[in-house]
């Protein structure tokens, strides 16, 4: 027995072929499938709700985590390089104001001030005073710079027209990446002129390194081209293009979802720096951003898998054991049931009895009759002479006798509990053989028995003894239904190849319309007083449905009942023989 | 003495004249008829001094016969016989017979045969 067999309830296999018009409530699996469904139904749509539920609520605050705290560390990281600049600007701007021209070209001034500006500010490189006509008129650093000409340069021209300039990062003569800040100034008594300074722009990079973009994540400054101005992790060296697009201007700071040249979701935070040709981005691997919601992901998914499992293992096995218990309650019915058939069987014998003990004891009294005659005879002296009469009385004898037998038999034979046994059967001889058991009856109370079968019925398969019983069952009805002098008529017809129609017809008392449809219930009786239990005609019905026939009547109260039974001509044996009998 | 004459009416043939026969040889004159239609004909024929009857006939009970019986030949006597034993039987069988006899299936022929004589 495979493991599946041995888990399959008993119940799973089991046709209730005997329940009558309440068929369908004994259908077993169908009432496991329902309660199943039904059960799993309510447990699950709300599981399964409240976690789609979840899966979006955790996604999406997880999401705007993100976007929050990416947009927080480019507007921080912002201000902090916003500042840097401006700081050193605002320096220079200082000094330009508070040291006359004359005063920052003398001699050793201008180093001066640069070693107080990279003590106090630091990032300083070089200091260089640019007059007018764009000649280095005074310089201070670690190159020779002193008088080179920037007239034709463009940062001249910018900061000549805006009065301030702040380059993109380059390598320019010194091969080494820095900025400028240049910053004019007119002083009211005297001409313009320009103060400029490099800052290494290992500063910016220095300023960035601390601030931590996330697991991943990169975080470094392009300019408006979109070529580095600090390193950046996954986009290239200083001066490498980015391979993103460049963001549009913004006066706030962005965040927005792209894919890299590779395919990769990215969250890019950025925000342009004020006044300088610098934007500051934030580039992170949404994958990386979205782990912890993996995470969250995994277990929501994990506990959905776990509550499912385990509400479906409940409603399975909770279904299958109440419906095992209704199984079993319904079985113990049905045993009931068959031991109530088995009793009103057992009562219509004893109903029958009467009639019996008649049939019986008529052969007796003719027997002993006989029996008495011989001896008479034998008595008288002319023993030669009475030779023949004396046969004829011992042949009357032994014919009583076979009465007696055939009644016994005929008794014996329908007392007999048998499992449901198909033989071929002749209608006729059945309702004979059990009006054989009420002909008495019927003739005392002057009761017509008409047996009308068509001669095209041919002799077929079906369970002798249901029949007898169902025929017995109709014509105790029947009797009790009847006056005396009524009639009681048996119709056979062959209806169609496969089927043969009964009518058990009696011009009775008949049925109201309304206990016409109560008549097949169980314990439904009129006749409760006359010790009618109501369960001839349900256990009829059962009979009938597990020869695989039919039963239906028809009735009007005053003119008879008309019982119509339609059998099959070939049962199909297996359909019927689920339920066989086992009392008896 | 007179022969007694009786009349049998039973629906088994074999058994009325069997037991006819058998009171025959008993010195009494026995007919029998298995319907109570024949029983009112040979009435009209015959006179008897006592009928014994089944209690179950067909179409008609005993004690309906016998009072049908009585009211065609007042003075007529009457033995019941029947297969049932049941009391009820027995105490309607014997009310209705009032001095009649009741007996049991199978008949023992002598009683039969004295009490036919006690009551003539």
């Amino acid at each position: 027995m495979s493991f599946l067999q041995r888990l399959k309830p008993e119940f799973w296999d089991y046709h209730d072929v005997a329940s009558g018009p309440y068929r369908h409530l004994f259908n077993f699996r169908r009432i496991w499938y329902l309660s199943v469904l039904l059960t799993a139904g309510v447990a699950f749509i709300p599981v399964c709700f409240l976690a789609a539920i979840d899966y979006q609520v955790t996604q999406k605050a997880i999401e705007s985590e993100n976007v929050s705290r990416t947009s927080r560390l480019v507007s921080n990281t912002r201000r902090t390089l916003s500042f840097l600049l401006l700081e050193r600007r605002f320096a220079l701007q200082f000094l330009v104001r508070d040291n006359p021209l004359a005063a920052l070209t003398a001699e050793g001034r201008l180093s001066e001030v640069l070693k107080n500006l990279q003590e106090s500010f630091g990032g300083f490189t070089d200091l260089g005073v640019v007059d007018i006509q764009g000649r280095q008129i005074a310089y201070s650093g670690p190159y020779d710079l002193q008088d080179l000409d920037y007239s034709r340069q463009k940062w001249f021209a910018e900061v000549m027209d805006q009065g301030r300039y702040t380059s993109d990062v380059f390598l320019g003569y010194r091969q080494s990446p820095h900025l400028v800040i240049a910053v004019k100034h007119q002083p009211p008594d005297g001409p313009s002129f320009v103060l400029r300074a490099t800052l290494e722009a290992e500063r910016f990079h220095r300023e960035l390194l601390p601030l931590e973009p996330g697991v991943g994540g990169d975080l470094f400054i392009v300019n408006r081209s979109g070529v580095l101005q600090t390193p950046s992790r996954n986009f290239g060296k200083i001066f490498d293009k980015v391979p993103l697009p460049a963001p549009e201007y913004a006066a706030t700071t962005q965040v927005f979802e792209t894919k890299s040249p590779g395919g990769e979701k990215l969250l890019i935070g950025y925000a342009y720096i004020a006044e300088t040709p610098f934007i500051l981005m934030v580039v992170k691997k949404k994958e990386d951003l979205m782990r912890p919601w993996y995470k969250a992901r995994l277990q929501l998914i994990t506990y959905l898998v776990i509550s499912i499992t385990s509400i479906l293992i409940v409603v399975l096995a909770v279904s299958t054991y109440l419906v095992s218990k209704i199984h079993t309650a319904d079985q113990r019915r049905v045993a009931a049931l068959h031991q109530v058939e088995y009793a009103n069987k057992m009562a219509s014998i004893g109903r029958l009895a009467a009639g019996v003990a008649h049939e019986i004891n008529n052969p007796l009294a003719i027997i002993n009759e006989k029996a008495g005659l011989v001896k008479d005879l034998l008595q008288q002296e002319n023993i030669e002479a009475t030779r023949s009469k004396l046969l004829a009385q011992t042949d009357s004898i032994l014919a009583s006798v076979k009465r007696c037998a055939t009644i016994i038999r005929r008794l014996l034979n329908f007392a007999r509990q048998t499992d449901s046994t198909f033989e071929p059967i002749e209608l006729k001889s059945i309702i004979e053989n059990v009006m054989g058991f009420l002909g008495k009856e019927a003739q005392y109370r002057g009761i017509s028995i008409i047996i009308d079968m068509a001669p095209d019925i041919p002799p077929f398969k079906s369970d002798r003894g249901k029949l007898e019983q169902i025929f017995l069952n109709l014509v105790n009805n029947a009797f009790a239904a009847l006056n005396d002098g009524g009639h009681l008529t048996f119709e056979g017809r062959k209806i169609s190849e496969e089927r043969v129609q009964i009518a058990v017809i009696d011009d009775g008392c008949g049925i109201p319309p309304e206990d016409i449809k109560r008549v097949f219930e169980p314990f439904f009786s009129t006749r409760t007083k006359q010790g009618g239990t109501g369960l001839g005609l349900s256990i009829t019905y059962g009979l009938v449905q597990e020869i695989g026939g039919a039963i239906s009547l028809e009735s009007r109260p005053g003119k008879g009942t008309r019982f119509i039974i339609t059998l099959p001509l070939n049962p199909d044996r297996k359909k019927n023989g689920n339920n066989s009998r086992v009392v008896g | 003495m007179e022969t007694i004459r009786v009349l049998l009416v039973d629906d088994e043939e074999d058994l009325v004249a069997t037991l006819a026969e058998r009171l025959g040889l008993r010195g009494i004159d026995a007919e029998w008829v298995t319907t109570c239609e024949a029983a009112f004909d040979m009435l009209q024929h015959k006179e008897f001094h006592v009928a014994v009857l089944d209690i179950k006939l067909p179409r008609m009970s005993g004690l309906t016969l016998k009072r049908k019986m009585e009211s065609i030949a007042p003075g007529m006597k009457f033995i019941f016989m029947t297969g049932h034993g049941s009391e009820k039987d027995f105490e309607e069988g014997t009310a209705e017979a009032g001095a009649s006899y009741y007996l049991l299936k199978p008949v023992d022929i002598e009683s039969l045969a004295d009490r036919i004589r006690e009551m003539v």
